[in-house]
């Protein structure tokens, strides 16, 4: 095994266990530390095919991951809780040990899933999709299971990285123009998401279940 | 079996009974120093063990032949391993059949028997303290036992020496990811095994709180020493069997008696270092409500499942 395939492996691997953290950890700050720290290793991703295919455009892409998935996004989020430094993700739905186990099964229908993409692709990359994969679904679950509305914006966050990861595995690194496309799109969601958090935490909304209605 | 290979088991064996109270007293004194006091000298835990054995030995009036056996069980299934596991050289006596599964069960029997004396004695704190430490055994093993699966994956092979081996023969295999996520799931499994804080405070004697003290409550003279000996060389063992999954290096590859002793001292080195290393994470962190312990221990498994399935998908 080559130690590109290798380093490859190890950054999408961190990837898939930030994806785990966010679920594992109770602390909204761990959960945005695991957001940024994903965000590093998919930027690290990009640098390696980067560097591998010699694509001075990958690497570009590479920055602006690091910028806006790494800095930005969870700096963003983190001027939400800083109110609220002890903020905690108190009673999610499903209780971690067993969300955890949830996300193990995940994983594997996610690797599964991903037999005939592995196959099609195939060389060092193609056979980590099931790990990007398995973020979305994680991803996903996180949005469903978890109450606190930032959880579930990492929920969305954790969504959107999978997906990155598989489109940087799957077409060994997209265009420049396409990631600033979808980089700017979730940062704005973010932003607007950012507000509609600030005044929820306002308005005293700890559970987006206490919700019943939208009122002017 | 040969006479070298049986010479080489008996000094693995005379490493750990000797070195396993003295990791105890490392431990102890690393953390102590760190809280601010002098501790107690690094030799203490022998210095107890040398008395407990000549004090009277107490027993409860109800209890059973388990009571006294269950130190005995410990020693001696301690000891096994001691002798078999790959501490320091890769060629214990029958090497070719020590397998990672019966390496780790033989040492989860002296658990199980340890929970069986605390019931036998028949009080309360004894009743708590088995059921606290059983229901964190039956939470380690499926973590445990995946991160085995992982580990074995690369060789398709669960004997433990061959492991070891293929880590020191090719250090590609220690960086792997699917290698790194199942050694984080055996420190988890480790800390909750061994009892050391987040899990378990080993030096707590507060009721509510403690659980492999409530097991060992009632022991007391010889057999206390006995105890405390087998559990100090569980410990080393599960130490020295992580230290050399991660860096297997000095690890003696034949039975030449220089070999052999360079091992010793680079597991010995490497032991203390993973000493040092706990005894600061313990001194920086407190120990988890015990209805949070599932959470960490879900943790520790589900990193080792994703090892398995990093495993799976890079081969």
């Amino acid at each position: 095994m080559t130690t590109f395939a290798n380093a490859l492996a190890s950054a999408a691997v961190v990837v898939t266990v930030a994806a785990v953290v966010v679920l594992w950890r109770r602390r909204l700050r761990s959960i945005l530390v695991a957001l940024s720290i994903q965000g590093v290793a998919l930027a690290a991703l990009a640098t390696l095919l980067g560097a591998h295919e010699h694509d001075g455009g990958l690497l570009a892409v590479a920055l602006l991951v690091l910028l806006v998935k790494a800095l930005l996004i969870p700096g963003l989020l983190a001027r939400v809780i800083a109110a609220t430094p002890g903020a905690r993700e108190t009673d999610p739905l499903v209780n971690v040990p067993a969300s955890l186990v949830i996300a193990g099964l995940l994983t594997l229908v996610a690797f599964v899933a991903a037999r005939p993409i592995v196959a099609l692709v195939g060389g060092p990359t193609g056979r980590l999709v099931p790990l990007g994969l398995a973020t979305v679904l994680i991803g996903f679950f996180v949005m469903v299971a978890r109450r606190r509305a930032l959880s579930q914006i990492a929920g969305l966050l954790l969504v959107d990285n999978g997906i990155a990861l598989v489109a940087f595995l799957v077409t060994s690194g997209v265009p420049v123009i396409v990631e600033l496309g979808s980089s700017l799109d979730v940062l704005f969601g973010v932003v607007v998401l950012r507000l509609l958090l600030a005044r929820l935490t306002a308005a005293g909304v700890r559970d987006l279940d206490q919700l019943r209605s939208l009122h002017d | 079996m040969n006479l070298a290979s049986l010479l080489t088991g008996a000094t693995q064996l005379a490493l750990v009974v000797l070195g396993g109270p003295l990791l105890l007293g490392l431990m102890r004194t690393v953390r102590s120093r760190l809280e601010g006091r002098d501790g107690p000298p690094v030799s203490q835990p022998w210095r107890d063990i040398a008395k407990l054995a000549h004090k009277q030995r107490t027993r409860p009036n109800e209890s059973s032949w388990i009571f006294p056996a269950a130190p005995l069980v410990l020693v001696a299934t301690a000891a096994t391993v001691a002798v078999l596991a790959p501490l320091a050289t890769l060629t214990p006596p029958l090497s070719a059949s020590t397998d990672f599964i019966a390496v780790i069960f033989v040492l989860l029997v002296g658990s199980v028997s340890l929970a069986l004396a605390a019931l036998d004695t028949g009080t309360a704190f004894g009743g708590m303290g088995a059921s606290r430490a059983l229901t964190i055994g039956a939470l380690v093993e499926p973590a445990l036992l995946v991160a085995v699966l992982a580990l074995s994956l690369p060789l398709h092979s669960t004997n433990l020496i061959a492991i070891v081996a293929e880590g020191s023969a090719h250090a590609s295999v220690l960086v792997g990811p699917s290698h790194l996520l199942a050694l984080g799931s055996f420190v988890v499994v480790i800390l909750a095994e061994s009892g050391r804080l987040p899990v378990d405070n080993p030096s707590t004697h507060l009721e509510l709180t403690m659980i492999y003290e409530a097991l060992i409550l009632e022991y007391s003279g010889p057999d206390l020493a006995l105890v405390t000996l087998g559990e100090s060389m569980r410990l080393a063992i599960w130490f020295g069997l992580f230290v050399n999954l991660v860096a297997p290096w000095g690890i003696a590859t034949h039975a030449g008696a220089l070999a052999i002793l360079l091992g010793v001292l680079a597991v010995a080195l490497k032991v203390a270092l993973a000493g040092v290393a706990v005894a600061l994470f313990e001194v920086t962190t407190a120990k988890l409500r015990l209805f949070r312990l599932p959470e960490l221990l879900a943790g520790g498994f589900i990193l080792a499942l994703l090892g398995v399935v990093t495993g799976a998908v890079m081969r």
